[in-house]
């Protein structure tokens, strides 16, 4: 069991090294969300109302958009120099593949995140900084970072893969946005654990649920 | 450890490929002995390096069965995977990461424990010690492919599978990959290699296996002395037939 938990983490740690050293992906992912938020500041009249209302919604929508980027730049990097193969040939069982490329993934949105969301919370004047937001957001970026990885897998050997990504990544990860949006929704309007308990349960849900099944998925997936 | 092997070291039986309209392995029956360096020809599209991909469990097959040392691939991957090193086509390595770091972080993927050990060594096998510190991106296609080499060897397996590995290797290189080869053979374990330096593998190979359109159009236990009849049966499409 240590030895898989030490596979998974190489595979995270690995993407992480090239991330410092390429800078491709993290920079995507936190520029692509701020220039969502910047242009949404300009196109809405944000009195502390119309922000409270809007401003999840806005985060979480550039955050998704931003993540599918970098989702797909993640693993073409792993296509264009067949390393993905030579990962395949390890012995290991393949599903520790996708969870080491999830938890490279999942530390990359993190990331972007912690640019993004002080940002957001100057831009848009609200009161982010709570342990909720900080649950809430690490449990979207888990459920991102499964359901794009496996998605970014089946979408980069095909030609359209900058299409075809966001069209199976968008429509799944829809429950887990909506947690995510009404979550920091009560959130910035000072309301407590109990409100919103019922969208982080949803959240833990789709999370174990999209993890479990799309780790058995991946090997299927990567064979031809 | 090498007397435990069973005597066959790669068996496919009835195998079929395809990849969409294209036949590739047509009903593939393939038996290699363990300890025996074997040389797969055949024209382009024989299906030699679908083979290779086979064997190295990269492509499924899409009937027949396969086994190594008598498992069976479909059944045992991890354990398969654990005893068969492989070169392919392209190097696979990651271009922002030094050989060190690349090696290191294969083997954590294969669990080698001594790993600055296995790394000396491996790479003092294939001449590359010198650029351990070089990220692959700045070296030449030659000494990606030693790293390659280098990777392929370092969990010591007893399978070896080599894709064209003469390509962009100079001659010296060349020379110490016969080295490696005539070792591997020497201590019992099997290579199998497909090329396009024909008469040199021949010298170098105890079998040689001619792939004609997907099934087995020749085989010689002499390839050495058998050159003609390879020669003639590597470049036709038509043949079909085992040599005494």
């Amino acid at each position: 069991m240590m030895g898989s938990f030490a596979v998974i983490w190489e595979i995270g740690r690995k993407d992480l090294l090239l991330e410092i050293r390429n800078k491709d992906v993290v920079v995507a992912i936190a520029g692509f969300a701020l220039l969502v938020l910047v242009i949404f500041t300009f196109a809405i009249d944000l009195n502390q109302s119309n922000a409270k209302l809007v401003g999840p919604g806005v985060l979480w929508a550039g955050i998704a958009f931003a993540g599918v980027t970098g989702l797909n730049r993640a693993f073409a990097l792993e296509v264009e120099g067949n390393t993905l193969e030579a990962l395949m040939l390890a012995p290991m069982s393949r599903d520790l593949i996708y969870l080491g490329k999830a938890l490279g993934n999942f530390l990359f949105i993190a990331v972007a995140q912690i640019i993004v969301i002080p940002v957001f919370a100057v831009l848009f004047n609200l009161v982010v900084f709570r342990w909720e937001m900080l649950v809430i957001s690490l449990l979207t970026t888990i459920g991102f970072s499964a359901v794009g990885t496996l998605f970014a897998a089946m979408s980069v050997r095909v030609r359209a893969r900058e299409v075809m990504l966001p069209l199976l990544f968008l429509p799944v990860v829809i429950p887990l946005l909506m947690a995510a949006v009404e979550s920091t929704s009560h959130i910035v309007n000072g309301r407590s654990w109990s409100d919103i308990s019922q969208w982080l349960q949803l959240a833990v849900a789709f999370d174990v649920t999209f993890v479990v099944v799309f780790a058995f998925i991946f090997q299927h997936i990567l064979e031809d | 450890m090498v007397s435990q092997v069973p005597q066959i070291a790669v068996k496919t039986e009835a195998v079929v490929k395809n990849f969409g309209e294209t036949a590739v392995l047509r009903g593939l029956d393939l038996e290699l002995p363990a300890g025996e360096v074997t040389v797969l020809l055949g024209t382009n599209g024989a299906g030699k390096s679908t083979l290779l991909r086979i064997l190295a469990m990269l492509t499924q097959i899409d009937s027949g069965s396969v086994s190594i040392h008598g498992s069976d691939i479909a059944k045992n991957g991890p354990a398969i995977r654990a005893m068969t090193g492989s070169v392919l086509h392209s190097p696979m390595l990651y271009a922002d990461m030094s050989v060190r770091e690349n090696l290191m972080f294969f083997a954590e993927m294969y669990r080698l424990e001594n790993v600055d050990d296995l790394i000396v060594k491996t790479t003092s096998q294939v001449g590359i010690e010198p650029r351990l510190d070089h990220r692959i991106r700045t070296l030449s296609h030659g000494f990606q492919k030693r790293v390659a080499l280098a990777r392929a060897l370092m969990h010591d397996p007893q399978l070896l599978l080599l894709d064209e590995p003469e390509s962009g290797l100079d001659s010296q290189s060349v020379s110490r990959l016969e080295k490696i080869i005539d070792n591997y053979r020497s201590t019992g374990r099997t290579v199998v290699i497909t090329t396009h330096i024909v008469e040199h593998a021949l010298e170098l190979a105890d079998r040689a296996v001619v792939l004609n359109s997907g099934t087995v159009g020749l085989t010689s236990t002499n390839p050495s002395q058998d050159r003609a009849e390879i020669l003639a049966a590597n470049s036709s499409e038509s043949t079909s037939g085992a040599l005494p």
